[in-house]
């Protein structure tokens, strides 16, 4: 839940085409980009930032296979052993006519997972409240937070996304996880200090 | 030019006029900051009291019974099944349009997706209370789930389509529903990030779920779209299937079928397109979104619908000649000769009507010109509406009405007022959700809008002219003049 308070440099882009040599020339020079948030999905960005590929589809993979074999296992157990019905001396595992319920509960149960997975891992949920860099990062702008440790030269970073062509670039100290909040108030993260 | 994925000037722009990332965002989220106009909650107002009709017709029903029905001895389905079969129909487009389209790659779903998801989401709400409110002890409706119980515990029927068409349903809602909403976390962010009040802030701070853009969270979102999205299109495909399966799987002549499911499915997004025509030529020009939901996407949509049209047409006469004739079969013969095609019986009226709207009708759409025109378009939408409408009824009367016994062979269905109400309630409560989201939500797909805009957007295209020329030189004189 809580990152911890960090000291970043944050230079805004208004154009994709200049963001992506930038992003380029920013992890070539060493610093740390923290992330770069943009109002769309912009291809290749995973790429270039060195994230690696999501797992969330085999997450989803499991969870249907969990729901297949769920479906398949109760309605068996159900018409076989719990409740045998004849039904016109048919037989009672009558594995064609569980297609449809099975197909069902395969879906839903890879479509919940999935969704719930990706909550989770985003940390997404009502009232979770998280620092945003700049308010037009969902509109029209793409934010590069890049990470100071003791050493950085903050000014030197600045310089670096000014010739970088940041249109906007300013430091701020922040909050890298999230706390329950709202977004109509000021709120920050109750943090319980050792000693107290 | 290097990160800008080329698209063909042959190819009309997706996006009209002259357009900015963050023109886009005032467009879209401009209508949801401002205060509803007098035709709004005119709409409104009326929905809600079709919304409160429909609620007195059911109270009718559940207190008195099912016999506040005009359902008779041999017509056990009369409108209330023809209804949730035409709206489960309706929400297919949505699906369509969000799913297959997205796995297709086909650019111009972004400007309508979010709105037909809604209708989807909002007409599945619809189709699920005909059956629910059709059980008449309707506190007993939980029966059809398969809990453990102390009456064994006796479990539900797991072989028969009616329980197959409960998990078809529930999954499909639940299914667009997440689609749905985690398609709106990112704009419903940008609406908090514009908020000026804090009521604003509040709401969709809370609706956004914090999301903040990061590009790992994106790259997440783009896998969880497409799985998704696959899984949807099967899905989609299924629930109508099994929906058809309803009758399919009887011994009904009319009914006992095997070209059903492609045969409903088909006809599902031939109705549901029309449904998505019928909103959306309202909603670009009350909201002012003609940008967005341009001619092209009309025309696109109007495509689909001669293409569904023509393969609903080609199974009906399919189905006729398989009934009428060739299944050698006297009473598969009399349902489709005497109690359809012949337009002289009872029910002859409505199998023609079905034919001009399915069928005859939507073939006007050949000509460019009319797909193109937008009076044509709209009455198109509305007639092919009556005509999905007419075909469920079709099926489900014109079989029953003359069952096995010619002695209990009914005298003429007309649905009581109530029948009727309970219909004009679920139209209330569609247009209601409707105008609500119109006003609340972003209707159009902001961030899928704005990943298309340097590719389709017409400024961008215009621009991409000479680049396109130069490249073209480039790649004439690199490849082809040393080839030979």
């Amino acid at each position: 839940m809580a990152g911890g308070l960090k000291k970043f440099v944050v230079g805004s882009f208004d154009d994709e085409a200049v963001l992506f040599p930038a992003v380029k020339n920013v992890r070539k020079a060493g610093y740390k980009i923290h992330d770069v948030y943009t109002p769309f999905p912009v291809h290749g960005l995973d790429h270039a930032l060195g994230i690696r590929e999501t797992s969330l589809h085999t997450a989803g993979f499991i969870y249907a296979i969990t729901g297949t074999t769920t479906a398949l296992t109760f309605i068996s157990w159900v018409f076989t052993k719990d409740w045998p019905l004849n039904i016109g001396g048919k037989p009672h595992f009558a594995l064609p006519a569980w297609i449809p319920i099975t197909f069902e509960l395969t879906v839903l149960f890879s479509a919940v997972g999935m969704v719930l997975t990706f909550c989770y891992l985003c940390n997404l949920a009502p009232f979770v409240k998280k620092h945003h860099f700049h308010p037009r990062a969902t509109d029209d702008l793409f934010v590069m937070a890049i990470e100071c440790s003791d050493k950085t030269d903050d000014a030197e970073v600045q310089n670096f996304l000014q010739n970088a062509g940041a249109k906007e670039i300013n430091v701020q100290v922040a909050e890298t996880g999230w706390w329950i909040g709202r977004y109509d108030r000021e709120q920050k993260l109750y943090r319980h200090e050792p000693g107290y | 030019m290097s990160l800008l994925k080329y698209e063909s000037q042959q190819r009309e722009p997706l996006v009209d006029g002259d357009k900015t990332y963050h023109q886009v965002t005032e467009d879209i989220i401009g209508p949801i900051e401002m205060k509803p106009t007098r035709l709004w909650y005119i709409g409104f107002f009326i929905s809600i009291g079709l919304l409160l009709f429909g609620v007195y017709s059911i109270y009718r029903e559940v207190t008195y019974g099912v016999g506040q029905w005009n359902l008779n001895k041999t017509i056990g389905w009369g409108w209330d099944i023809t209804n949730f079969v035409w709206w489960v129909g309706i929400g297919h487009a949505g699906t369509l349009i969000s799913a297959i389209l997205l796995l297709f790659r086909q650019g111009w779903r972004t400007g309508v997706n979010r709105a037909a998801e809604a209708m989807t989401i909002f007409a599945v709400m619809c189709a699920g209370q005909f059956p629910i409110w059709h059980m008449g002890r309707v506190w007993m409706a939980f029966f059809v789930l398969p809990y453990p119980n102390t009456r064994g515990p006796l479990w539900v029927n797991f072989n028969s389509p009616l329980l197959w068409d409960v998990f078809a349903i529930s999954t499909y809602f639940t299914v667009s529903l997440l689609f749905w909403y985690s398609g709106l976390l990112p704009d419903f962010a940008t609406v908090r990030d514009r908020a000026k009040t804090k009521l604003r802030k509040l709401l969709y701070g809370v609706a956004a779920f914090g999301w903040t853009g990061s590009t790992k969270h994106w790259q997440r979102h783009e896998s969880l779209s497409l799985v998704l999205a696959g899984l949807s299109t099967p899905l989609v495909l299924s629930v109508h299937t099994i929906v058809s399966f309803d009758f399919a799987t009887s011994v009904i002549p009319g009914w006992h079928t095997t070209i059903f499911p492609p045969y409903f499915v088909a006809g599902a997004i031939f109705s549901g397109f029309a449904m998505v025509q019928t909103l959306l030529i309202v909603v670009r020009k009350v909201m002012n979104l003609q940008d967005y939901i341009t001619m092209g996407h009309i025309e696109a949509m109007n495509k689909v619908i001669v293409l569904t049209g023509s393969i609903v047409g080609c199974a009906y006469l399919t189905e006729l000649f398989i009934g009428a004739y060739y299944s050698q079969n006297m009473y598969e013969a009399y349902a489709f000769q005497q109690n359809r095609a012949n337009i002289l019986s009872p029910y002859g009226w409505s199998y023609w009507l079905m034919m001009f709207c399915n069928v005859v009708s939507p073939q006007l759409f050949w000509s460019r010109k009319l797909r193109r025109n937008i009076t044509v378009t709209f009455f198109m939408s509305i007639i092919v509406n009556i005509g999905m409408w007419y075909e469920r009824f079709v099926i489900i009367v014109t079989s029953i009405y003359r069952d096995f016994l010619p002695s209990s062979w009914s005298t003429y269905y007309s649905p009581s007022i109530y029948e009727i109400g309970f219909y004009l309630g679920t139209f209330g409560l569609f247009f209601t959700c409707f105008f609500l989201f119109a006003k609340y939500f972003p209707v159009i797909a902001l961030a899928e809008i704005k990943s298309i805009l340097k590719t389709s957007g017409e400024n961008y295209k215009a621009k991409m002219t000479d680049i396109e020329r130069s490249d073209a030189e480039k790649f004439y004189i690199e490849k082809v003049e040393h080839a030979h």
